[in-house]
Order: structure tokens, then C-alpha cells, then sequence
């Protein structure tokens, strides 16, 4: 067990240094001076040398690639080309307003999803699993940056029950730590993380389902069953057999809303990393943009980590294959 | 990604070695038996027919614009679904629409499904060394959110529809490598693999004549899997103005010129994002009965 933990960690790492190989390269890959959006038309060339030493642009790649994770490991990012603002905090800010709307998404997403698809799998082949089924269907084909239009316009413009944009009082300003739970901020969040859950909704759904499914077929089932046991008691020895694997994709569900949150804040102006994205790409700042991409990478990968690990803890026959 | 996100490769199977005419007319039968997915292909041919002709069909220039008609609703006459910011006829530009849309979101995938086949079938074919060297290099492209490199690639590349088909297959190589590599892998330890090997085959005329045959099939139902995502993904790109240019149609990027206008059409303005819906239903559906159709387990 624990070495199969220790190789897993070992493996993780050159993949890490991988990811971040790739979003260094992304800068340089960027079609022209990655300068050209700060400098002034007219500058002189001594004034463009001076930026690049600044900017650290005048060495050769390997070296900038090497100064670039130094200086990452050590917690900077450098700075932001547009705002000149260290890229660190910016990121740091937006990471915990698109935590806090996935970490949302993801739990409504989880709990509907073990809902439908453990009935659609206890029920199989009824019109209740067809239901579901197609529930699950709807929600992975759902383009989600259509469907936040769509609730904009049902409940904010039609029924103007919640507010349309922004998180919170402050509009998308409101770019703080200090986030209360109360009514006036967490209606700010209903609709964009209700849009959110369509997707790990849909997909843990379909997961649930074929486990259900799978678990109701084996041997066990009917031997607890013959032995008398209660619909609860053979409930419980469901839960935890699929337990593992659904809690899993939702490790990795979350994982995946962190990344692509950027088309649902676009559509809310939610100000998380997918906001700090579209600025950096539209204003063409690429230290920003690479450092947002790599912290969401790595953020990315490290939940990929933690989710083997913890599977292989609640189910020690993993690491024995 | 069966839906955005789903980039876990669906256990694919390699098909059994008898797999012969037999197996495809039963494969067809299969799927002609499910009305849901007979049901999906004829969507889907439809929504070729429609990119095919959309320009004939089309009731009106979907180019033309009027200051006069700007943003009526649905139902005015001569104007069967409303009018876009520009004044522009909405029907005809759905339906034009069509063929940009279609081509952005398939082309991606079947660049992914050459480009990954191919790889796949080397590392797997080949094994050992190269394996480990294709494989972990895949692992790292793997190791981002598909949204996320699709957008850090095309937001760096710039905009324009040859940067986001370029960025698209990117993100999908390394999910049909996968899934190529590992049925590659379980197809070249059988027994049939080993014999041609014996008998002096080589290496090209295997994979050729015992690898291809079968594990194009389970890499083939897969890539339409991703036809839905990629559908989402491209139009998506549009929409954050990184993809199609205006005055194109293509409904992301209807639905991104439309977004200020849901305060005063919001059903016209929802249109081109229905339309996005209906086409990945449509693929998602379809690729669903293609797999059933071709498990022959059961």
C-alpha cells in the first residue's frame, strides 16, 4: 500500500514539471512580441531593451524556463503586464472565488447525481431509469454557457427573483476573501453554480448508475438478500462499494470545473480565474495568462493526486493490481 | 465531455478476432432496433443535410441586414423566428449557420482520430521504450481540463478558426491516444498477433492486416463520443470571440453577439445556443447506440 502510494506521488511530479514545461512554452509559442501590448508605438529602442531585462525576455529559454519555476516555487509569478500588479495575488484571489463557486457546483451536481443514478440504477429498465437517463443525457450535452443565459433570462430578467451578474453587494469588484454566507451574497452565486452542477450532474449520474447496476448483478447481493438482511442493510453495503469510484469522479468533476470555469464567469462576470483568463488573453498579458493556467494545472493535478490516494485508502484492492 | 469534462476514455474493448462481415450486420441490426439511436442518426443526418444546403434552403440572405427590423420577435412576418442585432433574418441564419458550426466542432475530431490513431497504435504496437516515452508525453496534455488547454491554446494562438481547430485537436489527441494505446496493447498480446509474427509478417503487414481491423472500431466509437463535446468546446471558443469572426453565422458566435440583447428579445436570443444543444444531444445519443450497438457481449 504504501509504496504503491509512493510510486503514485513519484509519478506525479515529472508530470507536474511537465504541465508546467507547457505553460511556459504557451508564451513563446504566442505569435509576436510577447511586449508589444504595453509598448508604446513610438518606443525607443533602448527603452523596449530595458522592458525585456525587466521582464527577463533577453535570455536564452532554458535559463528564463529555469528562473520562471524558481521564482514559481518561491510563490511569484511575476508581474502582470496590463496591471503591473504582482500575478501571485491576482491569481490567488480569483482561485478562491472559482473555488468557492465549483466547490458548490460540485456538491448540488454530486448529491442530485447519487440521487438520479442510484434510483435509475436500482430501478433498471423502468420508465424511472429513463428518465434519469435522459436527465443525464440533457446535462452533458448542455453547451452550460447557454444554459447561464437561459437562467439569466428566466429568473432574472423574467422573474427577477436573483440578480444576473457579479458576486455580491459590490458587483464583480467584489474581489475579497471576506465573503459572508448570507442571503445578499449567496444569491449571487445560486445561478451560476446551479448552471455549474449541470455538468458533474449529469456524469455522476451516469456513473451511479452503471455501479448500482453492476453491484446489483453480483453474487453478494443475493447472498445478503437470502440471508434475510434489510433493504437499509443491503443499501449499506451498496453505498459502500460504490462509494470509492463516485466519490472519485467527483474528485475529478471538481477538478474539472476549476479549469473550465471561464465560459460560465464570462456569462455571470464572476470575477474567479476563468474572468482573470479572458482579460489575459483579450489584453494579450502573458505573464498572467501563464501563470494562471499553471496554478489551475497544477491545482488541477494535485486533485488527480489526492483523489488516487484517498480511492486507494477507502479501497485497498487498487493498489494490490 | 461526454460532457466538458469527461475525459476518462470509456473502457474500450478490442473486438474479438472472429470479427468478420457477421459481426458488422449484426451490429447494424442491433442498432436499427434501438429507436433512440435511429432516432439520433436521423438528427444527425439532417443536420448535415442542413450544412450541406443551407444556402438553397435558406428563406433569406442570412447576410442582410436591416436597421429597420433590428431584434423582432419570433413570429413577425417574414421574419418566422425574429431578427438578430443587426436586423438580420434568424431562421436563415441558423440555418446557415449550420455548416460552420458542424465544421468546427467535427473537423477538430477527426484530425484528433487520425493524428491519435496513429500514435496510439505505435506506442502500443510498438511498446517498451517508445511506449513510455509517447505515453508519458500524452500524460502531460492529459494532465490539463480539455476546457482549459482548448482556451490557454487558442487564447495564445489568437483568434481565428484555424487557431481553435488547431487548439481543439490538441485537446483530443491525447484522449484518442489513449484509448488507441491501451486496445493496441491488449490486441498485440493475442494469440493470431504472435502467429503472424511467427510466420515471418512484418511488422507493418500485422498492424495492417490483424492490429487495424480490430481497434479502429472501439477508437472510432469513442471519437464520436467527443463529437458532442467538441460540438460545445468550438462554439464555445466563438463565443468567447476566439474562434469565428463576425459577420459569419455560426451559432456561438450568434450567441455571443446576441447576449446583450436578452433584456429585450431573450427567445430569439436563446435560439443559436438551442441549436448547439439539439446537435449534441443529437451526437451524444448516437455515439450511446454505436456502443451498445457494437458490444457484442450481450
Amino acid at each position: 500500500m504504501l509504496s504503491y502510494l509512493l510510486k503514485r506521488v513519484l509519478y506525479a511530479l515529472p508530470i507536474m514539471l511537465g504541465v508546467a514545461l507547457v505553460c511556459f512554452a504557451l508564451v513563446h509559442l504566442a505569435p509576436g512580441d510577447p511586449l508589444v501590448s504595453i509598448l508604446p508605438p513610438d518606443a525607443s529602442a533602448e527603452f523596449q531593451e530595458q522592458l525585456r531585462e525587466l521582464y527577463g525576455f533577453n535570455r536564452s529559454l532554458p535559463e528564463q524556463f529555469g528562473l520562471w519555476i524558481w521564482r514559481a516555487l518561491q510563490g511569484d509569478l511575476g508581474t502582470s503586464i496590463a496591471s503591473n500588479r504582482p500575478v501571485a495575488s491576482e491569481v490567488f484571489t480569483a482561485v478562491g472565488n472559482t473555488l468557492r463557486l465549483a466547490v458548490v457546483a460540485t456538491t448540488i451536481g454530486f448529491v442530485l447525481g447519487c440521487l438520479f443514478g442510484f434510483v435509475a440504477g436500482y430501478f433498471r429498465n423502468s420508465w424511472i431509469d429513463r428518465l434519469a437517463s435522459m436527465v443525464a443525457v440533457l446535462g452533458v450535452s448542455v453547451p452550460h454557457y447557454w444554459l447561464g443565459m437561459v437562467m439569466v433570462i428566466l429568473f432574472s430578467s423574467q422573474l427577477m427573483w436573483l440578480p444576473a451578474t457579479g458576486a455580491g453587494p459590490g458587483g464583480s469588484d467584489h474581489w475579497a476573501w471576506d465573503w459572508d454566507w448570507d442571503w445578499e451574497h449567496v444569491q449571487f452565486l445560486l445561478l451560476p453554480a446551479l448552471t455549474m452542477s449541470v455538468i458533474p450532474m449529469g456524469i455522476i449520474t451516469r456513473t451511479v448508475r452503471a455501479l448500482v447496476s453492476e453491484i446489483l448483478d453480483q453474487e453478494f447481493i443475493v447472498g445478503l438478500r437470502a440471508k434475510g438482511l434489510t433493504h437499509l442493510g443491503v443499501f449499506r453495503h451498496m453505498v459502500k462499494n460504490a462509494a470509492p469510484t463516485a466519490l472519485a469522479v467527483m474528485g475529478l468533476q471538481l477538478g474539472y470545473l476549476l479549469g473550465g470555469s471561464i465560459l460560465i464567469e464570462t456569462v455571470f462576470s464572476w470575477p474567479g480565474t476563468g474572468f482573470l483568463l479572458n482579460s489575459a488573453i483579450f489584453q494579450r498579458d502573458l505573464p498572467l495568462l501563464q501563470g494562471t493556467i499553471l496554478v489551475l494545472a497544477l491545482f488541477f493535478a494535485l486533485l488527480n493526486l489526492l483523489v488516487d490516494v484517498i480511492q486507494t485508502l477507502l479501497d485497498p484492492r487498487i493498489a494490490r493490481s | 465531455m461526454s460532457s466538458l469534462s469527461t475525459t476518462t476514455p470509456l473502457p474500450a474493448e478490442p473486438l474479438p478476432a472472429q470479427a468478420s462481415r457477421g459481426y458488422w450486420a449484426a451490429a447494424g441490426l442491433r442498432f436499427l432496433q434501438d429507436p433512440v439511436a435511429v432516432g439520433a442518426l436521423i438528427a444527425v443526418l439532417l443536420l448535415f443535410g442542413l450544412a450541406l444546403f443551407g444556402p438553397w434552403i435558406a428563406p433569406a440572405d442570412p447576410y442582410q441586414s436591416s436597421m429597420l427590423n433590428r431584434l423582432k420577435p419570433v413570429g413577425t412576418e417574414g421574419l418566422p423566428l425574429g431578427s438578430d442585432e443587426l436586423g438580420r433574418d434568424m431562421l436563415s441564419r441558423l440555418i446557415v449557420g449550420a455548416r460552420l458550426s458542424l465544421f468546427i466542432g467535427i473537423t477538430p475530431v477527426v484530425c484528433a482520430f487520425l493524428l491519435g490513431s496513429l500514435i496510439g497504435l505505435v506506442a502500443g504496437y510498438a511498446g517498451g521504450l517508445v511506449n513510455s516515452a509517447i505515453m508519458r508525453t500524452i500524460d502531460v496534455f492529459y494532465a490539463f481540463p480539455s476546457v482549459l488547454l482548448a482556451i490557454a491554446l487558442s487564447g495564445t494562438l489568437g483568434a481565428g478558426v484555424v487557431n481553435s481547430l488547431i487548439s481543439l485537436t490538441i485537446v483530443f489527441i491525447p484522449q484518442i491516444a489513449r484509448v488507441a494505446e491501451s486496445v493496441t496493447t491488449q490486441v498485440r498480446g493475442r494469440d493470431y498477433v504472435e502467429a503472424a509474427r511467427a510466420s515471418g509478417a512484418s511488422a507493418f503487414t500485422i498492424v495492417r492486416v490483424h492490429v487495424l481491423g480490430n481497434v479502429l472500431g472501439p477508437i472510432f466509437v469513442y471519437a464520436t463520443s467527443l463529437i458532442a463535446v467538441s460540438m460545445i468546446l468550438a462554439s464555445g471558443l466563438s463565443f468567447l470571440g476566439l474562434g469565428v469572426k463576425p459577420p459569419e453565422p455560426e451559432w456561438g458566435l450568434m450567441l455571443n453577439t446576441l447576449r446583450t440583447a436578452i433584456y429585450v428579445q431573450p427567445w430569439v436570443a436563446a435560439l443559436p445556443g438551442a441549436m448547439i444543444f439539439i446537435t449534441s444531444i443529437a451526437f451524444n445519443l448516437l455515439s450511446d447506440g454505436l456502443r451498445t450497438a457494437m458490444d457484442n457481449k450481450r
